[in-house]
């Protein structure tokens, strides 16, 4: 295996973690929101978190790009205060990851949230306890298989995310190329074995990982 | 004293159609008041009103002279500050904690003697390291009590506390409900759909239909006719 191989997976890994990680603060919020808050744009919101599920991915990376872009009002703001050129850079491929993978974090936790009873949540509020007492001691302690999946659901799309890849961040070895980029690459070169390195990791990474959302569910339910 | 002043007003549906909740009561200190009536009646309803659960419409509930709801000024404390303790019909206990856990979560400060002083009077010392799921029906109200009480509530309120356990475990449960209503030394509302139930334990009973206050007063006063059937 060659250092170019090593470092394109390492980079694919990073981009996974730092989405996932990110995305599970990101996330949480905006779960709670939907499952248990009730307001006049929640249909809005609702169905702006979940667009990537249906959007062709170009179709979101070629937004970013402009968005990026100096010439409009958020990329010359990034570019006058801090300094950065999102554009064809891991962090701006990192910014378009979380957005298009927002709905395998939000969904799953929704889903979580809303599936423990509500009077777990009335029960601690007579106790006295408040919110964010009741979401750490009680909320997320019973809905861990929930919280896996989310997170798994999250890494795997990530690792296997192409378009939106390809579209912002092009193909720079160490920076942007991460996987599924380089597979493509790799089969316009004709350089089949590498293809093929690449794709057998990204196939037993996504295998395991959907293994362990499937073990988990399989649990008996506690309420 | 810990007298309960409630006077409020609030649209409910119920499978029987909209009614108005209409109560305008005092509960005197020290009271097991007794909520009978047939299901839609409201007595569920009134029990999450008072704890903060659900906003009634208008109205003014008072309790140990602090205002807990008056829609007049605005205020509405949340169930955080009414200091209740609410036995919910399904129990509600942490499925991630232990038996202790629950009534160590419970409580304000921790205290470990007291906890265990609750859980030899609810006779739990068997069961403290079980969860929930391995508990049965009966098990699950005993640590449900426990953990209302141990929060030290200034007012308990059992929702329909022993209706998913057979006619045995009914009746030593009942002497559970009395022990710690006698422990709080304050007011105890209970919901009940059981003539006997009520008889045994009410210090007082108010009848309630289709959200209207029929009747008030001791048990032995009150025509409860053929039980809820007849309703």
């Amino acid at each position: 295996m060659g250092a170019d191989f090593i470092q394109t997976m390492l980079l694919t890994g990073k981009l996974a973690t730092w989405t996932t990680v990110l995305l599970l603060l990101i996330g949480f919020p905006l779960a709670y929101l939907l499952a248990y808050k009730r307001f006049l744009w929640k249909p809005l919101l609702e169905a702006l978190i979940n667009m990537p599920m249906v959007l062709p991915p170009t179709v979101l990376g070629f937004y970013m790009l402009v968005a990026y872009s100096p010439s409009n009002a958020f990329g010359r703001f990034l570019e006058q205060y801090f300094d950065l050129r999102l554009a064809f850079s891991f962090g701006g491929v990192l910014l378009a990851s979380i957005l298009f993978s927002l709905p395998f974090m939000v969904q799953p936790l929704q889903n979580g949230l809303l599936a423990i009873p509500v009077s777990l949540r009335e029960a601690s509020a007579t106790l006295g306890k408040s919110p964010v007492t009741t979401f750490f001691r009680v909320l997320i302690p019973n809905m861990i298989p929930s919280v896996v999946t989310a997170v798994a659901m999250t890494f795997a799309h990530c690792i296997g995310e192409f378009g939106v890849v390809i579209m912002v961040g092009g193909n720079m070895p160490g920076e942007t190329r991460v996987a599924s980029i380089a597979i493509y690459d790799e089969v316009q070169a004709m350089n089949y074995d590498r293809a093929n390195q690449y794709s057998m990791v990204l196939f037993l990474i996504s295998f395991v990982l959907l293994t362990v959302i499937y073990s988990m569910n399989s649990r008996k339910k506690r309420f | 004293m810990n007298m309960l002043k409630i006077s409020i007003r609030h649209a409910m549906v119920s499978a029987a159609g909209p009614s108005m909740l209409e109560i305008d009561t005092e509960v005197s200190p020290q009271e097991l008041l007794c909520l009978y009536g047939p299901s839609g009646a409201g007595k569920t309803t009134l029990l999450r009103i008072l704890a903060g659960l659900i906003k009634p419409d208008s109205g003014r509930i008072e309790f140990e002279d602090t205002v807990w709801f008056d829609s007049k000024t605005g205020v509405n404390l949340k169930p955080q500050e009414r200091n209740v303790g609410f036995m919910f019909q399904d129990y509600a206990l942490f499925p991630n904690m232990s038996v202790q856990g629950n009534i160590l979560f419970a409580q304000k400060k921790k205290d470990r003697a007291a906890a265990d002083d609750l859980i030899d009077l609810f006779d739990l010392a068997a069961l403290v390291g079980r969860k929930p799921h391995q508990l049965s029906g009966g098990q699950k109200q005993r640590v449900a009590l426990a953990r209302a009480l141990a929060a030290k509530p200034a007012l308990l309120m059992l929702d329909e506390p022993l209706s998913a356990l057979d006619s045995e475990m009914r009746t030593s449960l009942q002497e559970e409900i009395r022990k710690t209503h006698h422990r709080l030394n304050s007011i105890t509302l209970m919901v009940s759909h059981d003539v006997p139930e009520v008889k045994r334990l009410a210090s007082s009973v108010m009848m309630l239909k289709n959200g209207k206050v029929m009747a008030v007063g001791c048990p032995e006063n009150l025509h409860f006719g053929n039980g809820p059937t007849e309703w």
